[in-house]
């Protein structure tokens, strides 16, 4: 009992395998959306690799570009084979390749689907990735005159300006690290000493942040300096001024900016593995009707095509025997014919 | 004395219709080209709208945008003439129309080039717009709460961060005007006080930038208060300290924006006077053939196309007598109802008068 069986006449035939041809190509455009979707994710997460940390996520894109590479490929094959499909004598070329090409296939609309299932796992290993980078990035502000760390302060400023965002959770994050580089502190003064012995570490640690923290709509010019001290500035809460600076953090910015690119491309790959999978079916169903054809040895009748030749537990079954008789090949089957290395007397006695 | 006379022989004259056509849709395509120009130059105009006090330099992208459309128009004309053109019951109906599409293209023609002429003039005009419109936005920057202004002080710093700029002409434009809000100022300091009493307008001046001014390439972190003063910072010379602040004035950093926008549409422009010069001179030489040949009534045949029946000398002659006669005839005509019919009389005597004594 075929699984999912269907009658095919010449027509309809015919009609499959050129709807298929068109599908084909399209599958292959949506190939190379893959591919550039891939490229795109790759060059966005290149742009901002100094402020994430070391973490494995080139994976997503490096996958997305394999994956958009090979489905162009195998769909260029695909659109080929069912242009012959057609014609009688081009489809003997093709036959025996028909049925290993379905299940490269099949096995590649899964490598699809994982890459549609990795983009939306990636959301855990980049905030770690950027909670890690942000941090460094923020300590090593100030060493613009360390060769390898000279352009972070730029890297950071432009950062906050462009995401509207300041420091890793919230502007706090500045008071905690010594963001002006000593070359800029004047030690003979008493303040700055002052300053200096007052935390274990001697970092001179104040309660202001970087002019990129400030925010272009306050109406107020930017209070970057003393922030905490109400009294320092003519009618200033810092509790309830929200204003002033860029309340969200560069974490979050950044998490959601790149969450919401991976979203969409998730989003497409998806769309694309069930356009992969309905382009594969209508494959498999001309395959299997060709091939019937053929054994009836009239391919200009009707016949049947299927998506398995028997039910789902049948083909189960076989293909597992299938499996487990593979490891078997190297053994010798003593039950019929019995050890051939022993000499057994011919059952026969009359001469 | 015919003007650039060619022969076309009937291969020569399908060829010329041919070519033609294609070079009409090329100009379609690049008169749509101009009109997108035209369209992104009047968008980025706007978008800084604010900072400008007059809008004489939109009359380039307001051209463009007419031209490239009018061109587009124009050039679909063209292609339709010449795709009738070897058909002799089909092209009579292009006679006309021909008559007006030979003006309407050279005034195309010269309109384009007058956009890259006002593109080069309009710069100074340009300037102008921008000093005064940026000196507005400055002293404006602390009216946050005045409706109309209120947000000036975002468009400024918008606007320098964006172009890499400060003030008019450089930061000290800063200097003289009071940017710090009144509202924000606690009058009870001695040090507000002194400042205040330190000019003649009563201005809270300071020698101090916005925050928008900073170079984030600077190594070292932004200074914008007491800018003047080297003892105000370790380490700090004002005179020498270059990447501090951005040195650039935001006047220069506009003007040299749109200017290099302008410039770069330079060549797509001239591209197109000289595809649409071709398509007139082709359309000219394809006109002329292909009437020759339908006079001679053999569609086989050899013809002539040319681009003057006769030399310049005699068609400027000929136009000054046809234009007189329009003008005459149009002068004329608003009295012609009273006066007519006397001259009508009084041409009917003459000619009665003369024949007599030939008689």
């Amino acid at each position: 009992m075929a699984f999912l069986k269907l009658t095919f006449s010449k027509n309809k035939r015919d009609k499959l395998a050129q709807v298929l041809w068109i599908l084909n190509w399209v599958s292959v455009v949506t190939g190379i959306l893959l591919f550039s979707m891939g490229l795109f994710l790759k060059v966005e997460i290149n742009k901002r690799v100094e402020l994430m940390a070391e973490r494995d996520i080139q994976y997503v894109p490096n996958m997305l570009i394999a994956v958009g590479l090979i489905a162009c490929a195998i769909n260029f094959l695909g659109g080929k084979i069912c242009y012959d499909c057609v014609d009688t004598t081009k489809f003997l070329r093709w036959k025996l390749i028909l049925l290993p090409y379905i299940m490269c296939t099949f096995f590649f609309t899964f490598c699809v689907l994982v890459g549609a299932l990795m983009c939306y796992s990636m959301h855990g290993e980049l905030e770690e990735s950027l909670n890690l980078g942000l941090t460094e990035a923020i300590r090593f502000y100030k060493d613009t005159d360390t060769p390898g760390r000279c352009f972070l302060k730029r890297t950071v400023d432009l950062l906050q300006i462009e995401f509207k965002c300041c420091g890793n959770n919230g502007y706090k994050d500045w008071f905690q690290t010594q963001w002006i580089s000593n070359r800029y502190l004047d030690m003979s003064k008493k303040d700055v000493l002052d300053r200096l012995r007052s935390n274990v570490r001697g970092k001179y640690l104040m309660d202001g942040v970087p002019f990129s923290c400030c925010n272009i709509n306050s109406p107020r010019p930017c209070i970057q300096q003393q922030i905490s001290n109400n009294s320092a500035h003519f009618n200033y809460e810092h509790q309830t001024e929200e204003l002033n600076l860029w309340m969200k953090g560069c974490r979050q910015a950044l998490l959601e900016y790149y969450t919401h690119i991976v979203q969409s491309i998730g989003l497409t790959v998806l769309i694309t593995w069930l356009f992969e999978l309905s382009v594969l079916t209508g494959v498999r169903y001309l395959q299997t009707s060709l091939e019937n054809g053929l054994r009836q040895g009239d391919l200009n009748s009707e016949s049947d095509g299927w998506l398995l030749e028997n039910g789902l537990m049948e083909t189960a079954r076989i293909n597992l025997n299938i499996i487990k008789n593979i490891g078997k090949c190297n053994q010798i089957d003593t039950a019929n014919n019995g050890d051939p290395n022993i000499d057994v007397p011919s059952s026969s006695i009359a001469h | 004395m015919v003007l650039l006379k060619i022969k076309f022989t009937q291969q020569r004259r399908v060829h010329l219709a041919q070519g033609l056509w294609l070079l009409s849709w090329t100009a379609v395509i690049w008169g749509a080209i101009i009109f997108c120009l035209g369209v992104y130059l009047k968008m980025e105009l706007l978008r800084r709208d604010e900072v400008m006090d007059n809008t004489e330099i939109h009359v380039v992208p307001n051209i463009l945008i007419i031209v490239g459309l009018a061109s587009i128009g124009t050039n679909w004309v063209a292609s339709c003439v010449c795709q009738d053109s070897l058909d002799a019951t089909r092209f009579p109906r292009w006679k006309v129309l021909l008559l007006g599409w030979f003006p309407v293209a050279a005034v195309l023609c010269c309109l384009l080039i007058s956009v890259v002429v006002l593109s080069f003039a309009l710069q100074g005009r340009l300037e102008e717009s921008l000093k005064v419109g940026l000196r507005n936005g400055i002293r404006f920057y602390k009216d946050t709460d005045v409706p109309g202004r209120c947000y000036q002080k975002e468009t400024i710093d918008r606007l320098q961060m964006e172009f890499r700029c400060c003030g008019n002409n450089n930061f000290k434009d800063w200097f003289e005007v009071q940017w710090v809000s009144s509202r924000y100022l606690n009058f009870t300091s001695k040090d507000v006080k002194d400042r205040i009493r330190s000019n003649v307008d009563g201005r809270y001046l300071l020698d101090g930038v916005p925050f928008s001014c900073c170079n984030p390439s600077s190594p070292r972190p932004c200074l914008r208060y007491t800018l003047t003063d080297n003892n105000a910072h370790f380490n700090y010379e004002y005179q020498s300290e270059e990447l501090n602040l951005y040195s650039r004035g935001c006047r220069q950093a506009l003007t040299d924006y749109y200017m290099e926008l302008m410039n770069s549409t330079g060549p797509g422009v001239l591209s197109v006077i000289l595809i649409q010069m071709s398509v007139i001179l082709g359309m000219r030489y394809l006109q002329t053939a292909v009437e020759g040949i339908m006079a001679l009534e053999d569609p086989e045949g050899e013809s002539d196309g040319f681009l003057l029946e006769k030399g310049v000398k005699e068609t400027m002659e000929d136009l000054k007598v046809k234009a007189l006669i329009m003008l005459q005839f149009w002068l004329v005509d608003p009295i012609a109802s009273e006066g007519s019919s006397e001259d009508a009389d009084l041409e009917k005597a003459e000619k009665e008068a003369s024949p007599t004594p030939a008689s």
